[in-house]
């Protein structure tokens, strides 16, 4: 039998929504929220999502399941007098420097402030002045601008299981803290940026490198070289009306060349190397014989702080091959080492990321040579984007151009990176003798594809079954890590990033939901299957590269050892 | 953490079964000992209940009956519900206060004899105003009765500790 629910006088059909809010926007309605996520748990604190039941009673939406012949109203003169007192309370409790907020134009409480018009605040901030945190590498904490939503505290608890913040005293005096009010670099934050990805106002974002990049590139001693992650291509057009998933990256080169940088390479380059070190690895941990732990993969800077704080017995259980864009790095720091001497110049490497984590990566001790960071800059998606407005570049009308050489050749397996269990495919794809094309068509059935949080796939290699986990988001990694320890799962392989649905989805990306997430990856299997090369060993720059700059130098430049910090 | 603090911990843990559930029950428990809620400890139970750090800060801090700052030997509180206050219990805090010079920020004394706070009700109305010393009830107080009772307490105090260094 049909469910109807009645909304404003008007018969509304549901099915299995959780909430009325979902059948109310069903209705064509979108109520006003700060605090609702459908990804995340019902929290019901904001109270702007309020209906009036038929008896006059006032409740929050995002909070009460519907009901089978419940009458609700969404427009009342009661209702209309509450939301816009609880806005008016919320903007009297907030700083309002609007014009030089990160968050200018993209904040939620800014567009709710113009959707109902409120045409000023008699009340006074009585709240205290209190510190910007800016001890992290990836983010901004200003709770001068908390709303005190609690989103950013259920993002990082219940999706990514760190809980480096959380609600803190009460009443008037609440805040969201860290554990004692410690600097967020102090606590287990793994830097994923996903709590700045829902904040909904600008008091926690990204921490912003263009500064330091537009000096570098103004300055004519410095040589300024790019690498460009391969989510980045499937995103970032969508900021110019682009569909999501469609790759824009001819288009982001020509601008980059518009904005002066001297050399634009791409990471799946990088990725190549780590493919080839990555799957070495594979082949000699399946080699040993007592080996009760799989191969972690090393991509996801955030995946191996939250190993490093929360598992680091697990440490020597991850790859030690350096991620994608530090390979890259060090690559592109000896390649041009001679010629900066010969020049005088000094090479600037600058990483455009879909990732906040990896402005943490790049800044770690490891990383550094001489004290001389491999990736000096790391710029997300979104700040390029900035930066492109800031210099009036019109993206969607310029003619696409070419990387430049040498590093311009890679293959598919690179580029699928950027997905949930593109790693694992690349590494499949470089492991398994096989290397016809219905061989390669096969892998892509495994299992490996698709936004789950976790897949579980499996394929033989000689006489032997490979088993693989796959997950996504920190928290499945958690529960996965535990089924592993107790003995309940047994893989020989596992891949992990720290954002669900992958690099894709990461916090440095234009704000993304799942169906958003779901084409930026499609976008990458598309890009795959346009490249001629699909395996990484048959990228001829790799074979270039391992006889000629990474002779005998395989492990400095490739290989990382996390665990010698820690000791 | 010193060992023998551990150990304390450890069976106060042990005794609330080490479950999320008991976090109100075991800070209490570690109060009662440590008359406040010392920083390594929180973050000890909050490895073993596998809870986060900051979630259990947020649990410490969101009670007012949980301190974080180390409290004095002698806990003065002083009502100041309704019928306390009515009858004059600012006059008895700001003795108290200015007899040993703590304020409301610094509430504790410098060498941590004495830590005065306020309560918005004990639950003694009858006997209004009253102050409590470590949870003994002091009814009917004026600020002359105070300025007496601190002198006994720290007299006391030089007793028990010449006792002390007796022993």
């Amino acid at each position: 039998m049909k469910k109807y629910m009645i909304i404003d006088g008007e018969r509304i059909e549901f099915t299995d929504e959780k909430n009325i809010l979902a059948v109310i926007r069903k209705a064509g309605i979108i109520l006003p929220t700060f605090c609702y996520y459908s990804d995340l748990s019902i929290y019901g604190a904001c109270r702007m999502c309020v209906v009036e039941d038929q008896w006059g009673g006032i409740i929050a939406s995002c909070s009460t399941p519907p009901k089978d012949g419940m009458e609700i109203r969404t427009n009342t003169p009661q209702l209309y007098y509450h939301r816009k007192r609880i806005l008016e309370l919320l903007l009297a409790a907030h700083c309002r420097d609007c014009t030089t907020c990160e968050k200018n134009g993209k904040c939620k409480l800014q567009e709710l402030a113009t959707r109902f018009g409120i045409p000023g605040v008699r009340f006074e901030n009585t709240n205290p002045i209190r510190p910007i945190d800016t001890s992290s590498k990836a983010i901004v904490r200003n709770p001068n601008k908390c709303i005190l939503c609690g989103d950013c505290v259920r993002v990082c608890s219940e999706i990514q299981h760190v809980g480096a913040i959380d609600f803190a005293h009460r009443g008037s005096k609440m805040e969201i803290s860290t554990a004692f009010g410690r600097d967020i670099a102090d606590t287990n934050c793994v830097s994923c940026g996903q709590c700045a990805a829902v904040c909904p106002t600008g008091a926690i974002t990204i921490k912003r490198d263009s500064h330091d990049v537009w000096e570098a590139i103004h300055n004519p001693d410095k040589r300024v070289v790019v690498q460009i992650a391969p989510a980045v291509r499937v995103a970032i057009g969508e900021a110019y009306g682009y569909e999501p998933g469609e790759n824009t990256i001819g288009k982001l080169v020509a601008s980059l060349r518009k904005l002066g940088v001297d050399a634009i390479f791409d990471t799946s380059v990088g990725a190549d190397l780590t493919i080839m070190e990555e799957s070495e690895e594979l082949l000699e941990a399946l080699e040993e014989k007592d080996r009760k732990y799989p191969l972690f993969t090393s991509c996801c800077p955030g995946w191996i702080r939250f190993v490093e704080t929360q598992y680091p017995h697990m440490m020597k259980y991850v790859s030690t091959s350096k991620s994608p864009m530090e390979m890259f790095g060090a690559v592109i720091k000896e390649y041009y080492r001679k010629q900066d001497k010969k020049e005088g110049k000094e090479t600037v490497s600058v990483a455009i990321m879909p990732c906040t984590a990896k402005k943490f990566e790049a800044s770690r001790e490891e990383f550094k040579r001489k004290g001389v960071p491999d990736v000096d800059y790391v710029l997300t998606s979104a700040e390029v984007i900035t930066m492109l407005q800031e210099i009036g570049i019109r993206f969607d009308r310029l003619e696409p151009e070419a990387y430049d050489m040498p590093f311009s050749i890679y293959s598919g397996a690179g580029v699928i990176f950027g997905a949930t269990g593109g790693v694992t495919e690349a590494a499949v794809r470089r492991v398994i003798a096989d290397k016809s094309p219905k061989a390669l068509k096969e892998i892509e059935f495994i299992g490996v594809r698709g936004m789950e949080g976790v897949k579980v796939c499996q394929f033989a290699l000689g006489e032997r079954q490979i088993r693989i986990g796959i997950v996504s988001g920190l928290g499945n990694a958690d529960n996965l890590l535990q089924k592993i320890e107790s003995g309940e799962e047994h893989f020989d392989f596992v891949e992990v990033m720290a954002c669900p649905g992958g690099c894709v989805a990461g916090a440095g990306q234009p704000f993304a939901r799942s169906t958003e997430k779901r084409m930026r990856a499609e976008g990458l299997y598309k890009n795959d299957k346009a490249l001629q090369i699909k395996r990484s060993e048959e990228n001829p720059l790799v074979e270039t590269l391992y006889g000629d700059l990474l002779k005998n130098r395989e492990h400095e430049l490739l290989h990382v050892d996390y665990m010698h910090e820690s000791d | 953490m010193e060992k023998k603090d551990q150990k304390v911990l450890d069976e106060i843990l042990e005794s609330h079964g080490c479950s999320q559930t008991a976090v109100i029950g075991i800070m209490q428990d570690i109060q009662k000992v440590y008359r406040y809620l010392p920083e390594e400890m929180l973050c000890y139970m909050a490895e073993k209940l596998h809870l986060s750090e900051a979630k259990v800060y947020g649990v410490a801090t969101f009670y007012e009956n949980f301190s974080l700052e180390p409290k004095g030997k002698y806990v003065i509180k002083i009502c100041d519900g309704t019928a306390c206050h009515v009858r004059q219990s600012t006059a008895i805090l700001t003795e108290i206060r200015s007899l040993l010079g703590v304020t409301e920020e610094k509430p504790t004394t410098e060498d941590m004899m004495f830590t005065v706070e306020t309560v918005s009700c004990l639950g003694a109305c009858g006997l209004a105003p009253v102050c409590t010393v470590n949870d003994v009830v002091h009814p009917a107080m004026t600020p002359e009765k105070a300025r007496a009772l601190i002198q006994e307490l720290k007299e006391g105090l030089g007793a028990g500790e010449e006792a002390a260094d007796e022993n």
